[in-house]
């Protein structure tokens, strides 16, 4: 495979009994880049991630990390990824200090080495002065510190991150950004699965959009959104039948009970739009423009939110 | 800034040795967490020291009197206590397993180059550390309320095997039950199993005492000979076949249950 990527898979499959989890998905991420894998519950994200850090085994398709087969040489693949998964999996009886050096310890560093990386990962992450305590006392913002701590102990070139900042107040979540933000300009290549748009939108070189397993769209962030036109008028009604009525007339996709988006190109367009709708009996009670975002890209792809399940 | 990344990756890289020292190494390093759980967990603390010697009173002082054996109670009784409290300790291993695998910490260590088993040797160390502490505090505070052993050196060493082989097999059991329950509270339900075990077995009374339905359970059940091979060998009491019917249960038990615990863990964590 190309030595340009540090993750490539291609046509990976993978299904539980009934469910399938992913339904042959290619994907390629660039050596110090980061792609962003955002999809709702259940779109397969947690599945690949589990079989590019050697978890579980596809069903068939082959994935590479830096040019490792995560079947066959798992144990190498092993030795570049770190991995952050959505439950801090950390050991909250001892202390952050603690579980820095333990895990450098099974990362086979020497004993001074690993107490050294840990000293510097703390201070690193801003743990310091809580090194010494259980970690079961931390607050979520700081477990996810640690977490993400004790996945950089051999500083791996490939990171996973698993909805890093899943349930993280948004000033956790712009502190953990900002890391994930200098281990990228470090070189760092880096996978991170979310349910948050703006996540994506904000970290990523690249965005893959996934749905029940299967790959919706790819590109940057700017790509997607040119892919649902330049701009976007929203209107809104009194009524959910009014929405769908408007709907009928002019297309576009439902944002809310009462209010529908549509693409447009110009002004002139507007009007077109607001005049079928008034020839159509229908009451706008409120109006907008506004840039699109990474949700209705996804909206427009897959018909629903990043949020709903089906 | 690349630059930074592989001069890190030189500085960080991992000791080159001989896989076998490697995995002993992970091993160390993962019976070291175990041994810090059991000083800072307070329950673990609980049921390691204070239980023992809660029992130990109370069947020396509340209940011993009431009941007959050819021997001082205390002189009886002493063995039986050491297995119960067996069975306590180790609802701890199993609740640990289970919360290994629930938590995802299993699933880190399976990410990483290391021997994912090494979890499960460290539970069953850390379950021979919390036994062997517990039965030393039984015999000594024993000693304290009337305990007169009359092992020499060679039956003290033979008890201690018996224990030995019976607390191994009997941890691997725990981590197969640890790694079947569904949930932590699950866990604790299943360690029941092993708290009660011993209760039905000549532990605490003589089974002649006992109708004989009741007592061709008990004589019959793997914990017994046990109880009875450490009672013979540490006191006067009389041996029979105690020691070698413990041997024929427990060898076969601890055989089984290493390969059959490897098999579950890969299985419940692969795929």
């Amino acid at each position: 495979m190309d030595t340009k990527y540090a993750i490539e898979t291609r046509g990976l499959r993978k299904s539980y009994g009934d469910v399938r989890g992913l339904q042959g998905v290619d994907l390629r991420v660039e050596r110090g880049t980061m792609l962003a894998l955002l999809g709702p519950n259940g779109a397969g994200k947690t599945t690949m991630i589990r079989i590019l850090t050697t978890l579980l085994g596809p069903d068939d398709g082959v994935a590479m990390i830096e040019g490792h087969n995560v079947v066959r040489d798992a144990s190498r693949v092993r030795e570049v990824i770190g991995l952050t998964s959505q439950d801090a999996s950390i050991d909250g009886v001892l202390t952050g200090r603690e579980n820095l050096v333990m895990m450098g310890r099974l990362f086979h560093l020497g004993r001074s080495m690993a107490r050294q990386r840990a000293d510097e990962l703390l201070s690193q992450f801003d743990l310091v002065e809580s090194a010494d305590r259980q970690v079961r006392y931390y607050s979520g913002g700081m477990r996810r510190r640690l977490d993400l701590a004790v996945s950089l102990v051999t500083a791996p070139p490939v990171l996973l991150l698993d909805e890093p900042t899943t349930g993280l107040d948004p000033r956790s979540r712009q502190a953990l950004w900002e890391t994930i933000k200098k281990l990228l300009a470090a070189g760092t290549t880096i996978l991170l699965t979310t349910q948050n748009l703006e996540e994506a939108d904000q970290l990523a070189d690249r965005i893959m959009l996934i749905d029940e397993g299967r790959t919706v769209a790819e590109g940057t962030a700017d790509e997607l959104k040119r892919q649902v036109g330049t701009e976007r008028l929203e209107l809104s009604f009194a009524t959910e039948p009014d929405a769908q009525r408007a709907q009928d007339v002019v297309g576009g996709v439902r944002v809310a009970g009462t209010s529908i988006s549509i693409p447009v190109e110009d002004a002139g367009e507007v009007r077109r739009l607001l005049n079928k709708v008034g020839d159509a009996g229908l009451d706008v009670q409120g109006l907008a423009m506004r840039q699109p975002t990474l949700d209705d890209v996804f909206l427009t792809l897959t018909g629903h939110n990043t949020g709903e399940k089906q | 800034m690349t630059q930074t990344l592989s001069h890190e990756l030189t500085r960080l890289a991992p000791l080159r040795l001989p896989a076998f020292v490697l995995a002993l190494s992970d091993c160390l390093t993962l019976i070291g967490r175990n041994l810090r759980h059991i000083i800072r967990v307070p329950e673990q603390m609980i049921q390691m020291v204070s239980l023992p010697i809660i029992l130990l009173l109370m069947f020396r002082y509340l209940l011993g009197g009431a009941i007959k054996v050819d021997q001082a109670y205390i002189n009886y009784v002493i063995a039986g206590l050491i297995v119960i409290s067996v069975g306590f300790n180790l609802t701890t291993t199993i609740v640990g397993v289970t919360d290994d695998l629930r938590n995802g910490i299993i699933d880190r260590f399976r990410s990483m180059p290391m021997l994912p088993s090494a979890v499960l040797i460290a539970h069953v160390v850390a379950a021979l550390c919390r036994n062997a502490v517990s039965a030393a505090v039984l015999i000594l505070a024993g000693f304290a309320v009337g305990f007169r052993p009359t092992a020499g050196p060679l039956e003290w060493l033979a008890a201690f095997g018996i224990l030995l082989l019976f607390v191994t097999a009997l941890s691997w059991v725990a981590v197969i039950l640890g790694i079947t329950a569904k949930s932590v509270e699950g866990g604790n339900g299943l360690g029941m199993i092993l708290v009660f075990l011993p209760y039905l077995s000549s532990a605490l009374v003589p089974t002649s005492t006992m109708p004989p339905v009741v007592e061709a359970i008990v004589v019959n059940q793997p914990v017994s000979p046990v109880v009875d091979s450490v009672r013979s060998l540490l006191t006067d009491a009389p041996a029979g076949h105690a020691v070698w019917l413990a041997l024929a249960w427990w060898v076969p038990v601890l055989l089984l249950s290493v390969p059959l615990a490897a098999r579950l863990f890969r299985r419940r964590t692969v795929g």
